[in-house]
This record gives structure tokens, sequence and C-alpha cells, in this order.
């Protein structure tokens, strides 16, 4: 069954210890010196990817050889796409290039977005919501909540992600004006993050994504590159809906947010401080608030894993990008109101909980080996080097009691035990002479 | 029959640390698999509790123990023991000095906090010796 985006190239891991030692759910190990994952703890949140200095850790994304498959091609540009190119800040000149790469069509993901925003402001106002919200369009989140916060489940967002939206309604609107079966329709994405490609191949909340492929930012850059501003003033320049301010702002942090235009709202970005305040929500210490956006990556999707330029630039020139265009009345616009109410948006599959923490699936039985977790961990000399493979000491602990190490794993429980038995070398060989 | 206990001492003033015994104790109850909605109800009144224990106590501890049939938070302290046991479960009233107001802590929720919370609440305290609180749950 496929579970994550990540896969770990054997030759390139040297079975250092970076990326056990980032990951925020104890997925990874390393045994006889490469790195594994215990493919079920995994979030998708893409840490691995930028730890690993040697490049052993790789995304899996669609390549872009399978254009072509589908008679015409529907292209969901991630908003934060916009922002990777040196120089370019209107956005038509990229709308140019996609068409020069082949697609019939584009639908911004940016579009989608302010859907979606009109969409949370209505459910907040209405007596259904259970506050404060949480964005569930970062992919990384509702695994991350399902999996470590099942009390939280119920605060998730009802509406599918922003690009799964873009997809759904790209597809519709395609279909009907250019009066074309669905079938022969393929949409895809063109992502910052790997988590996207989990996100189709096996959705949470949803039976099955629309989105037929996901292509990384940074595989169709330099293909949009050799084209971007050669296309001049042509119909190329255009698309059918046009995303204002709000939606491209959804790229950083706190855009969706903006969107949203909620007061009493956190902005949190970066899996560590992600998890930290859900954390807080989950014990009722932050309370008042309407609204929680969270993103996996630093920064948001400008900080995805996949994309080309760096972070921070990309933030500057969302923001330039964002102030190019007009704030839209999203209450007033046509084509949002179209699809605001509409079912298309909202996950129909409820969102089971799946404790990735657990020692058994029998209390006791879980009381018994927390105990013995904790005898073991005591003796372990709690330093947490990871030269064991595990990430932490207590992780080491949790491995011993679920069988799948050994306590001499530990270096320094090995040299202990060697110079123990040196010594009991030297006491043999020394009675031996006496005697 | 007790089958996991363990054990957090919690110093007075110690706000540092506060906060750090209550995460234990989830994370320990995850790895339990221990019912989510039960989790939720320990881990608010852990919190409370070994916040009390900084705030008012002379130095304490908070012991978690779980048997087949469910489990108990135990909180207690070294004193100083407090003298109305009524008016101490009144919502709002508290006897925080102003110091740890300013901190946000201290609004008098505390304890009627821990009690809404739990399944069965005692409590039992001697001026000059110290407080008891149990905080019971079954599964």
């Amino acid at each position: 069954m496929y579970r994550h985006s990540v896969r770990i190239d054997k030759r390139k891991c040297v079975g250092c210890t970076n990326c056990i030692k980032n990951c925020p759910t104890e997925t990874i190990r390393v045994q006889n010196g490469k790195a594994y994952m215990i493919d079920e703890r995994c979030i998708d949140c893409g840490m691995c990817l930028s730890s690993c200095p040697h490049n052993a850790m790789v995304a899996v994304t669609t390549p872009l050889s399978v254009l072509g498959a589908f008679k015409y091609n529907i292209v969901v540009p991630s908003t934060t796409l916009y922002s990777q190119f040196q120089g370019v800040t209107d956005i038509r000149d990229i709308y140019a290039g996609l068409y020069a790469m082949g697609f019939d069509a584009i639908y911004e993901e940016a579009k989608a977005t302010e859907i979606l925003a009109e969409a949370m402001a209505k459910h907040i106002r209405s007596s259904e919501a259970v506050l404060p919200l949480i964005s569930s369009s970062c992919p990384v989140i509702p695994r991350l909540v399902t999996s470590l916060y099942p009390n939280l489940i119920d605060n998730l967002a009802p509406f599918i992600p922003s690009n799964e939206i873009a997809a759904r309604v790209a597809k519709e609107e395609f279909c009907e004006t250019m009066n074309v079966p669905r079938d022969e329709v393929g949409v895809y994405y063109i992502s910052p993050c790997a988590a996207e490609m989990t996100h189709i191949k096996s959705p949470l909340g949803i039976t099955k994504s629309d989105i037929n492929g996901v292509f990384a930012v940074r595989d169709v850059y330099p293909q949009l590159m050799k084209f971007i501003g050669k296309a001049g003033d042509t119909h190329m320049n255009n698309i059918a809906f046009r995303a204002g301010a709000f939606g491209l702002g959804s790229a950083v942090v706190g855009g969706l947010s903006a969107a949203v235009g909620t007061e009493h709202y956190l902005a949190v970005d970066g899996i560590c401080d992600v998890m930290q305040c859900l954390d807080e929500i989950d014990n009722e210490r932050l309370r008042g608030l309407v609204l929680v956006e969270m993103m996996a990556c630093k920064g948001g999707c400008v900080g995805g894993p996949l994309t080309f330029e760096n972070q921070f630039v990309a933030k500057n020139r969302n923001r330039r990008i964002q102030y190019s265009q007009p704030r839209l009345d999203l209450d007033g616009d046509e084509h949002v109101r179209k699809y605001v109410n509409s079912d298309m948006i909202l996950y129909d599959v409820p969102f089971e909980p799946r404790n990735i923490l657990k020692l058994s699936d029998d209390v006791v039985e879980a009381m018994r080996m927390m105990d013995r977790l904790e005898e073991i961990n005591r003796r372990l000399p709690g330093l947490d080097c990871g030269s064991c493979g595990s990430p932490t000491c207590r992780t080491l602990a949790e491995d011993i009691v679920k069988g799948q190490a050994v306590e001499m794993d530990c270096i320094f429980k090995l040299r202990d035990k060697v110079r123990q038995m040196a010594q009991e070398m030297v006491d043999l060989a020394s009675a031996q002479k006496r005697g | 029959m007790v089958l996991y206990r363990e054990v957090f001492p919690v110093e007075r003033g110690d706000f540092a640390s506060a906060g750090s015994a209550s995460s234990k104790i989830k994370r320990t109850l995850k790895k339990m698999g221990v019912d989510p909605s039960i989790i939720r109800e320990v881990s608010i009144c852990s919190y409370e509790l070994e916040l009390n224990l900084v705030i008012h106590s002379l130095g304490g501890e908070l012991v978690l123990e779980l048997t087949e049939r469910g489990l108990t938070l135990i909180s207690s302290d070294r004193g100083p023991g407090i003298a109305d046991l009524e008016l101490v479960m009144k919502e709002g009233y508290s006897t925080a000095p102003e110091s740890v107001r300013a901190m946000g802590f201290g609004a008098g929720m505390g304890l009627p906090n821990v009690k809404r919370h739990s399944q069965i609440f005692s409590l039992e305290s001697e001026i000059g010796k110290g407080t008891k609180i149990r905080s019971e749950y079954s599964f």
C-alpha cells in the first residue's frame, strides 16, 4: 500500500543520523548502515528530504513525460510557482510559458484558495463549526492530526485542499465549455512538496483525487524558463478565472487567514511549531481562537522541499505579485459564488484516527511494555546520540521492547560490556598464572 | 494491581519546566493507546495540578498510576496546606500573588477545572502538612 512519497536511495545513504534526528514522528531508523522507514509513522512532512546532506532521500513525483496520456491537459499551478522566477512579477508571463509547454488550460490554485477561504469564512459564521477551525489545505496537517491528535479531528476544516478544489472546478468548467468527456481530460498540479503525491495516491477524506499527476516545481522550472517572456502579447497571456490578491497571498503562511478575514487566528509554519500548537490546542491552553492556519513547511508553501527559489526571495516576490492584483470581494465574486456552497468542495469520507505511537493494540500489554521501556531507558546513557540507529535513547528503549533492537546496539553499553569482558579475561589469565 | 507507575517531582516556582510532567504523561498515555477522550481530560488535569504545585506548594510530586481498569493522577505536596477547602473550589477564587497573575496564571480556575475534568475527584489538606489531590478515570 502506498503510504508516503519519500524513497531512500540506498546507494547514496551513508547511514548518518541526520534524517533520524530531524524526523518529527520518529519514523526513520538506521540499521546495518542504511536508513529505513517505518512506513505507517510517516506523515509526509518532508523534513528528511531537506535534512539529508547526501541527497539519499528522494521525493517521488510524476515525471513530465506522462504528458500526452490524455487528449486534453489542464495545469493547476501552485501559487508558489509564480514566485520562482527571477525578474518575473507579471503572472501573465508564466501563463504564456505554461501554454507554450503544451497545456490546454490553466486553473490557478490561487483561485481555488479564494473559493476555499470564502467557504471557510461562511463555515466559521455557521453554528456547525467546531472552533478553532484547523486549515486542512496543507496535506501534512490532516495526516498529522489523525495520527497524533485524534481529539482535534472534528476541528479540521471540512473542505478539500485548494489544489483538489482547483482540479475539480477546472475539469468541470473545461468539460462544460469545450463539450468534451471527462475521461479525456488530465489535470496536473505543479507542486512545491512531495506530500501532494501522497494526497493523490492515497487521499484522506475523499475516495479519489481528481489530480492525475504531480509535477515538482523544480522539474517544471527549467522547462518553463525557456518559454517565459517569449510569448509576447497574445491570447496566451490570459486565463478564464484570475485570482486576486487574497488567493495569490496564500503561498506564504498567513495568506489564507487574511483571505478568510478573521482577526482571531494563528498562522503557524514549520512542522515542529505546528505540533507544539496542536498540543496546546488539544490541552485547551489556546483559547478564543477561530482559525488556525497550519503549514508543515517553514514560511508556508514557498518553503517547500521541491521548490527552486530561495524561500525568502520567493516570499518577497510573492508579496509583489500579490499586490499587483486587486483584493477581490470574495463574497461578490461570481465564480466563487458558483462553488462556495457546492458539495464538490467538501470531504466525503470521515477522517479515521490512527494512533501511530501506541505500543500494542492491547492497553494492558502496552502498559507492561511501557513499564519495561522506562526501565530500559533508565539504563541507557541518555545522550540521544543516535549512533544505535534510533533517534533517541527512549526510542531505542521502545525498539528493544518491540523486539526490533537490542541493548547492545547502544555503543556505550557495548563498550561497557567489552570492558567488563576484557577485565574478566585479565582476571582469568592471572588466576591461571597463580594456579 | 498497579501495572504502571511514574513519579514526576515538581518544584516550587519552577515556571521554566512547568508543563513538562503533563506532556510526558500525555505521551505515555498515547503510547499505551488509552482512549483519546480520556487522554484529553487527563492532560488538562495534570497541567492544572502541575501548575498548582509550582505556584502554591512548597514542592511536591505528580504521580501517574495505571491499572487494567483505569488510571489515577495523584498530586501531593509538602505544604503549606489549604485553609478553606470549600472556598478553594469556587471559580475565580485565587490566592495567587500578583507576580503569578501577571504571568497569566492564577485565575482561580485551577481546581474547579480539575474537578470538572475528573471522573472521581478528591481533595485532602492539612495546614502545615500538605495537600493531596486525586483525580481518577476508568476505561
